[in-house]
């Protein structure tokens, strides 16, 4: 995984709510078996018509958010679905950076296995970055250990993150390979452990 | 005496590997369980990085996402059918036990885990699927993970995963006649909306969720993600040691009283502490039917389409949802013409509520304009139903029968509701394209949805329970 320390990028506004993984990638395409070539069907039902053709009334499509890397949306972003499709066609295209008031679950978790840096930000600060990017090129640049998002005019905010994830994200780890470093506890556990009998599957 | 516990801390105690300050507890997971959409990149992770399964004999693997629910061995679209074979390759290469789409096992994933008694009190279950919340029914901790964390698993039977809060939803009072376990968790996110679980897990309780058979509890569990909350589950008690005696992967004999007897002593503790929550009178909830394109746009089947103008919050979202929807403001939901009604998904397709649709259907006739599916969940619902006739009452009432799967809930398959058609569906997700591109969807309960079928529009199912006797 690409580690990500300082991100600096074109935001990209999405003024919805509760914007479920169905819409972020919908499940046509589902199908494939590898991770990449996401992001050409990001958002796709209302990116594009059912020929293939751009709509013009969606904002993505504006040239103005041409490489646009940092994904500004709104409540619950994320929400439905697990699939982690959603995630890889959000970074395929080109995002590094979702900021959102709030996160689905699943969602969030997500992100991180992708190097994808995932900020809860207050709403008034995120109705901010909002309005200043669907009314021109707008940048921010994200500082992950100082945990700082800035402008350089007037916005400059702390965002929180846990301190398992900051590390993730800043080594680029493989967490199975961390994991595995555990592996003596993982062992020990199953030894002591007599859930085993109610397991069944043997 | 010890602290009093609540039911998910006894789970997650007795399951954490490691612990140390500054990170998520590492969590040892029971049971994993797979099926062939959001499993083949974890695979090819292993393969890459030339790891192993850990734990086959704790993985159980099913194909339900894409499987054709009529002429079941003719897959015409190439890609699902690659995906299907990969998995069948992937089960075999890595020794994953594996009910493939002819197997008499196959079925939806979290149907076939309660049947088959893989899914027990107690267990932490996981699966890439977000409805993996259904398991919780038995008082297991269960939940959805992404493609990642299937690897992770595969690999090292354990997952990080930070402590959760927890929420209790209590439910006193009773249901009423024709009003269901759906039409509960509806109202329930009616009322709370679809962010208001998230970070927690939920615990349902109180009067009449103890009075919810096992079916019914997964129904409820079920759409626990869908308020937010990756997990959602209900203490055991005498209905859930019930359900699980004499189930195929359920010890027998006196080590069935043993364990039964484990799985009880998991309920919340009397007194013990929720970080919230939030209570619900049963006896108010009516039939639900939903309007706009989340799952908490609901409203009684006797209301209306919400007016925009007079919302409070959230305006440009309800005027969009309508829109799509192809609805008017102040429409009443009875005057909603539907053309397609499924009866399916991981939320209402157990034997018990394919018995309660056929208890409408029996005698009726699909109305004209009207395309109607059941879907059974897994192949042995669907032969316990023939078993027992209910396919002869539905395909005698000009509904379609159709073999075991996800179908039209997210249509990976076929079974796709055309642009700008509007659907009476059984399911848990009514989002935007989710049965189709530009479809039109409505949850509704599995009674619900088959008036539908008969009458053409939405209509008030409690006007049945007189004639069939409640």
């Amino acid at each position: 995984m690409e580690p990500i320390k300082q991100h600096k990028g074109l935001v990209y506004p999405l003024d919805r709510e509760n914007v479920d993984t169905d819409q972020i990638i919908p499940k046509q395409f589902l199908k494939r078996i590898e991770r990449q070539g996401f992001g050409q069907f990001l958002f796709y039902n209302w990116r594009f018509y059912d020929d293939g053709t751009p709509r013009e009334d969606f904002s993505l499509n504006d040239s103005k958010y041409d490489g646009a890397s940092i994904l500004v949306g709104g409540e619950n972003f994320g929400c439905g679905s697990s699939r982690e499709h959603a995630p890889w066609a959000i970074q395929d295209y080109g995002f590094r950076v979702v900021i959102a008031p709030s996160f689905a679950d699943i969602f969030y978790n997500n992100c991180f296995k992708n190097g994808i840096l995932p900020i809860q930000l207050p709403k008034t600060v995120v109705d901010q970055l909002m309005e200043k990017a669907s009314k021109e090129k707008y940048e921010v640049e994200v500082d992950l250990e100082r945990q700082v998002i800035f402008d350089g005019s007037d916005i400059e905010v702390f965002f929180d993150i846990q301190s398992y994830h900051k590390e993730m994200l800043l080594n680029g780890w493989d967490e199975i390979a961390v994991t595995l470093t555990y592996e003596d506890k993982i062992d020990q556990y199953e030894k002591q452990n007599k859930g085993v009998k109610t397991l069944g599957i043997s | 005496m010890s602290q009093p516990k609540t039911i998910v801390e006894k789970i997650w105690d007795q399951h954490v590997v490691h612990e140390e300050e500054g990170k998520p507890n590492l969590l040892y997971i029971d049971l994993h369980l797979i099926h062939e959409v959001t499993s083949p990149q974890a695979f090819e992770g292993l393969r890459m990085s030339g790891r192993k399964v850990r734990r086959p004999d704790r993985t159980f693997a099913t194909m339900d996402h894409n499987v054709p629910t009529i002429h079941r061995n003719v897959i015409k679209d190439a890609v699902s059918k690659k995906q299907m074979e990969t998995l069948e390759a992937n089960c075999e290469e890595f020794g994953v036990r594996l009910a493939d789409i002819n197997h008499p096992d196959q079925g939806i994933v979290h149907v076939i885990g309660p049947e088959l008694g893989l899914t027990q009190p107690g267990k932490t279950i996981v699966c890439g699927d977000s409805h993996t919340s259904t398991h919780g029914a038995f008082g297991a901790l269960a939940f959805g993970i992404g493609t990642s964390e299937v690897e992770h698993v595969l690999a090292t039977q354990s997952l990080w995963q930070s402590r959760p809060k927890t929420l209790q939803i209590k439910v006193d009072g009773l249901l009423g006649t024709g009003v269901t376990a759906k039409d509960l968790i509806l109202a329930i996110i009616g009322k709370y909306g679809v962010r208001f679980g998230t970070g927690y897990v939920i615990e349902y309780t109180g009067e009449a969720v103890r009075n919810l058979s096992m079916e019914e509890r997964m129904t409820v569990c079920n759409m626990s993600i869908e308020a937010g909350a990756r997990a959602g589950l209900i203490s055991p008690d005498a209905t859930t040691v019930d359900y699980l005696k004499g189930k195929r992967y359920v010890p027998e004999g006196e080590a069935f009283d043993e364990v039964a007897e484990e799985w009880l002593a998991l309920a919340s503790d009397e007194g013990a502490e929720y970080d919230q929550t939030l209570s619900i009178h049963a006896d108010e909830i009516e039939p639900q039917v939903t309007w706009g394109t989340n799952p908490a746009q609901c409203v009684p089947v006797g209301g209306r389409v919400p007016d925009p103008k007079e919302a409070d919050n959230d305006r440009d979202g309800i005027e969009r949802a309508i829109e799509y929807m192809g609805l008017e403001p102040n429409q009443s939901i009875e005057s909603i013409p539907v053309e397609h009604v499924f009866i399916g998904s991981c939320t209402n397709s157990r034997l018990s509520d394919l018995r309660k649709a056929a208890e409408i259907v029996r005698g009726g006739r699909v109305h004209e304009g009207v395309r109607a599916l059941v879907v059974p969940g897994s192949k042995s619902v669907k032969d316990a139903a023939e078993a027992e006739g209910l396919d002869t009452i539905f395909i005698t009432a000009g509904f379609e029968w159709r073999e075991a799967g996800c179908s039209m809930c997210l249509a990976m398959n076929d079974d796709i509701v055309p642009p700008g058609e509007r659907c009476a569906s059984t399911s848990n997700r009514n989002f935007e394209g989710r049965q189709g591109n530009g479809a039109r969807t409505h949850l509704v309960s599995p009674e619900m949805a088959a008036a539908a079928a008969l009458e053409g529009h939405f209509v008030d199912v409690r006007k049945y329970a007189i004639t069939v006797g409640g």
